[in-house]
């Protein structure tokens, strides 16, 4: 809320990723961690398509938003092109990538389709133009937003592997026991307040 | 029609409901929960988009090309999710500046797309209105029951009014990040523990 210029950059890149970390601070993208974070491979494979999905298309969405969606007066339809955009982008590279590298398809091409539906990339949209970044701004938050998805995602994949082998509590097996380590890891995090904040 | 809407009903709230059952719509669950009023708001905005879009898909349904549904479906949800934003900036605007992006993250809220994906492509408008309407309720009553015990002990107020008295301090962290994911967490485990054994007894 003010200016985001006082802070720099850099500044913005690392709070997104650990102060105000999306996943943890702001719930976001919360549907794919619980259920792709039982493997560090897998967790690997998604937070690296989160993070380069998310900084293209805030870019893109940016410039769509200011120069189209501003000047025209139709704010409003910001949520439909929003996902449109994700969609078809998300669509596009799966595409190229096929084409181009096999391998590299075969280590994003399964999760691209998941991406649509992470909320955490629209989040990240959506957050940019509330919180009037300019574009550099912008692009560095959806950056470090990505990368502090994936932190998160990684280091949740490697407890839940350690936790394979432990008894937990009936009922609570699953999504319960995720849900409590991400709380305490989302309190871990919160350690770090006051070295960066970002609003 | 009724006896099926019955047991629709049923499934949603309990067995098979999206935020306990089917860890569905997380996001906004563990976000709007630190007051209860928000909740309230963010719960009446999903009822009327999941109840709305459930429907309109349903209707839809003979002419959706296969390949392109999820993109379809994706545009009628955020055509609704439109207008409630839209309603609640000019009647609520203090509640539509705290919600802020959550609203517009209906859109990417599971539980929509999936009762679009699972029922509506498949049945008709009628009852696809009903298994939207009470999936928007299986998630209403679990986000308000969060809601009321985060904002209780969080702030020691429910609906904003004092209720605890001054003896109370409050538990700062149940208003926090960390306190969304314990207490749903606790919901989760104390609802499990309920259902789990009853399962188990009809296998048998």
């Amino acid at each position: 809320m003010n200016a985001p210029e006082s802070i720099g950059v850099v500044a913005i890149f690392f709070a997104a990723a650990i102060t105000n970390n999306i996943l943890l601070t702001m719930y976001l993208g919360m549907c794919s961690f619980l259920a792709v974070s039982r493997q560090v491979k897998t967790a690997v494979g998604l937070g690296m398509a989160v993070v380069f999905v998310m900084t293209f298309t805030s870019a893109i969405n940016w410039v769509i938003y200011e120069y189209l969606l501003v000047p025209y007066k139709l704010e409003y339809l910001m949520y439909i092109v929003f996902i449109i955009v994700i969609a078809s982008f998300v669509q596009l590279v799966e595409m190229i990538i096929e084409r181009v590298s096999e391998t590299l398809y075969n280590a994003l091409g399964i999760f691209l389709p998941l991406i649509t539906v992470n909320c955490a990339i629209l989040g990240a949209a959506l957050f940019m133009i509330i919180r009037k970044y300019t574009f550099l701004s912008a692009v560095s938050f959806s950056a470090g937003s990505g990368v502090g998805w994936m932190l998160a995602i990684i280091i949740m994949a490697g407890i839940r592997q350690k936790m394979a082998n432990s008894k937990v509590p009936k009922g609570l097996e699953g999504a319960g026991i995720t849900l409590i380590i991400a709380g305490i890891m989302s309190m871990a995090f919160m350690g770090f307040t006051g070295m960066i904040t970002l609003n | 029609m009724a006896p099926e809407a019955g047991k629709i009903t049923l499934a949603n709230i309990g067995r098979e409901n999206p935020v306990f059952a089917q860890i569905l719509g997380i996001c906004s669950t563990l976000a709007v929960t630190n007051v209860l009023e928000n909740t309230v708001v963010m719960c009446a905005g999903l009822i009327f988009t999941t109840s709305l879009s459930n429907t309109t898909v349903s209707i839809l349904r003979k002419w959706i090309p296969p390949r392109i549904r999820m993109m379809v479906s994706t545009l009628i949800i955020a055509f609704y999710v439109i207008v409630v934003d839209l309603v609640l900036k000019a009647y609520l605007p203090e509640i539509s500046r705290q919600l802020g992006a959550y609203i517009g993250l209906i859109i990417t809220n599971c539980i929509i797309m999936g009762r679009a994906e699972a029922f509506a492509l498949n049945n008709k408008p009628g009852l696809s209105f009903i298994d939207g309407f009470t999936s928007g309720i299986g998630y209403a009553y679990v986000l308000l029951v969060i809601a009321f015990f985060r904002e209780l002990l969080g702030s020691g107020t429910v609906w904003g009014i004092s209720v605890m008295g001054d003896w109370w301090v409050n538990w700062s962290i149940m208003v926090m990040a960390p306190g969304a994911f314990f207490m749903l967490a606790v919901f989760i485990w104390i609802v499990k523990g309920m259902i789990i054994p009853d399962t188990e007894e009809v296998k048998k």
